[in-house]
């Protein structure tokens, strides 16, 4: 068995692999083009817009290590009609700056978008500093927030450019190191889920890198099992498709929600709760990340070590079918 | 007020029409406080000098639009003084006299702390201390950025300065080379739960702020003709320097009782006596100035 390291997802800026490798960094220099409004910072992150700075670099705003500074200050611009796109680290992006963000920009209603690198365990053997599992549960009780989490390369590039006209703020948490989910990405509705597969036995939802898995399980639980899976893709957490996720949870009666953020306060929750306030009884089950002390290691390892894997989806949705 | 009035930089103002401008703020403070049955007194009484400084002398302004693009823009990062401001912004014309009487009630657009989002003339909201001069640097970018030549002026508390922000922002400002920047240090040595520097050390603030790239001008806060001076003779909006002004001030200037114990009139409400005594002594000192 090949031994797994940690990958260089930073290094990578080259124009024709940054679709792949940097799709906000690509995504956010077509929109610039074509909105001049448009501004950039990072807090010594620049290597995420290199692309960017190198077509408008009077339009990018470094601020140095300082998060708490570029989201006020991007609040600011915000405030005099631009349209800021803050490059950070989700640790240190949602984490660090929650306040400001709140403050500044969400009570304010002011158009910053917050494009969060290296969510959830991807910073790997960094240590837990460098974790981002508890930033959708923050950001989500921001009421006006949009929250995304785009599956692939392509759906966050079609995700940035169907809000990039939003009056609202957003955060764009981005999975780092996912495969292809979308052969074409999606066009994105405000507010409502793709369904990638039809099915009434179980319904499997995922966003960010828990889109790749439930997709790839549900092919598994077809092929195998026999059992056929209603499946979703939770790119919008806020605002929520509940709609979608209700029809679905009345048909199948099991739901098993797929992330890699904590177990309190992400898509689990949210779907637990919106499934408790419908009164539906249901049966539900997740996959997520414990609400403990986090091990440190390489992400391969780390999701193999937390069930962040399609064989551990599959075999959870297969109990929950069975239940 | 007629529509599209542009009120100018430089708007002539006496000294004696400056100092009482002060006091008429510091009046309308104390019933705005009143009504809403607690409020803080001695602060906003230390930068009612400032205040009306700034609004009947140095700010472009035009109050039929307040989103007009190239007003200089005003941010109370001291949030908790915005009794002080919103006289103001009634007599100048930003909105109705009459939302001063509903100040406090629900649904208010004028609270403790200014919200941009309700109230007509904030530039923006303010309350959580340290955060608006990170905001104002990016308003000073985004003036760059887009051709304009509005000057934006934050006016700080000296306890606001110990939070860590505030030289994020002073930093990134003297980097950015934003002329067109000037904070203002209301310096009356007070923050909410005793003397700022027993707290935390913040002197000196004149060499921190040149050590981080910034004009700096230390002045008394109260004194007509300084404060006039050092706004009339800012550096052109186009320069190179951000501006820190350091506005030595008294905590409670204006009445003798908050003069004496500012600690005690950080939050409060005034008895009948005291609001008695406070309005006699301040309309005293008006009518001693015109007469």
């Amino acid at each position: 068995m090949a031994e797994k390291k940690m990958v260089d997802v930073f290094s990578d800026v080259e124009r024709e692999t940054a679709m792949t490798a940097n799709p906000a960094g690509f995504a956010v220099t077509e929109l610039g083009a074509e909105d001049e409004r448009i501004v950039t910072l990072a807090a010594d992150m620049s290597n995420t817009v290199a692309e960017f700075i190198a077509k408008f670099p009077e339009r990018y705003i470094e601020c140095g290590i300082a998060e708490t500074n570029s989201v006020s200050l991007a609040a600011g611009l915000a405030s005099a009609g631009l349209i800021p796109y803050i490059y950070s680290m989700s640790p240190f992006g949602m984490l660090k700056t929650c306040e400001q963000w709140r403050t500044d920009v969400d009570y304010n209603h002011l158009p910053v978008r917050l494009v969060g690198r290296l969510s959830g365990l991807a910073m790997g053997y960094f240590g837990t500093s460098h974790y981002a599992v508890e930033d959708i549960a923050i950001a989500r009780t921001m009421n006006n927030t949009v929250v995304l989490s785009p599956a692939d390369a392509a759906s966050c590039v079609s995700l940035m450019r169907s809000t990039a006209g939003l009056e609202n703020p957003v955060y764009i948490r981005i999975a780092e190191g996912v495969g292809k989910v979308y052969d074409e990405a999606p066009e994105y509705e405000y507010g409502k889920w793709p369904k990638l597969r039809s099915g009434t036995d179980v319904t499997l939802i995922g966003h960010g890198m828990g889109v790749g898995l439930v997709a790839a399980a549900a092919e598994t639980l077809f092929e195998h099992d026999s059992v056929e899976a209603d499946v979703f893709d939770a790119a919008y957490l806020r605002p929520f498709d509940e709609a979608a996720l209700l029809a679905s949870a009345e048909k199948t009666g099991r739901v098993l929600t797929v992330e890699d953020h904590s177990v309190v306060g992400g898509l689990g929750t949210i779907v637990a709760e919106t499934i408790a306030r419908a009164g539906l009884s249901v049966k539900l089950d997740q996959v997520a990340l414990p609400d403990t002390d986090l091990e440190v290691g390489v992400p391969a390892e780390l999701y193999e070590y937390y069930g962040l894997t399609p064989a551990n989806v599959a075999q959870k949705a297969l109990n929950l079918a069975r239940r | 007020m007629p529509d599209d009035i542009t009120l100018d930089r430089g708007r002539p103002l006496t000294d004696a029409e400056l100092l009482r401008r002060a006091d008429w703020i510091r009046l309308q403070t104390i019933d705005l406080i009143a009504q809403a049955g607690l409020g803080h007194y001695s602060s906003t009484f230390s930068s009612a000098e400032i205040v009306a400084t700034l609004y009947y002398h140095v700010l472009r302004l035009r109050p039929s639009e307040p989103n007009w693009p190239d007003r200089d823009r005003f941010l109370l990062g001291k949030g908790h003084v915005a009794t002080g401001l919103w006289p103001v912004l009634a007599d100048l014309g930003f909105y109705p006299q009459d939302w001063l009487k509903q100040f406090g009630k629900v649904g208010s657009p004028l609270n403790d702390h200014p919200n941009m989002k309700v109230a007509r003339g904030i530039d923006f909201s303010s309350g959580s201390l340290g955060h608006n001069l990170s905001v104002g640097a990016g308003m000073a970018i985004a003036a760059r950025l887009t051709g304009r030549d509005y000057r934006t002026f934050v006016l700080t508390g000296d306890g606001e300065l110990q939070e860590g922000q505030v030289w994020e922002a002073a930093m990134a400002a003297s980097h950015y080379k934003l002329g067109n920047l000037v904070a203002i240090v209301d310096a009356n040595g007070f923050s909410g739960a005793g003397p700022t520097s027993q707290a935390m050390n913040i002197e000196p603030l004149a060499a921190r702020f040149e050590s981080f790239g910034w004009t700096v001008r230390e002045i008394n806060g109260h004194d007509a003709p300084t404060l006039k001076r050092t706004f009339d003779e800012l550096p052109d909006p186009a320069s190179e320097q951000p501006v820190a002004v350091i506005a030595r001030t008294r905590k409670g200037q204006g009445v003798d009782f908050m003069e004496k114990q500012p600690q005690a009139w950080h939050l409060g409400l005034l008895n009948t006596e005291q609001y008695a005594d406070v309005v006699a002594e301040i309309t005293a000192r008006m009518e001693l100035a015109n007469g």
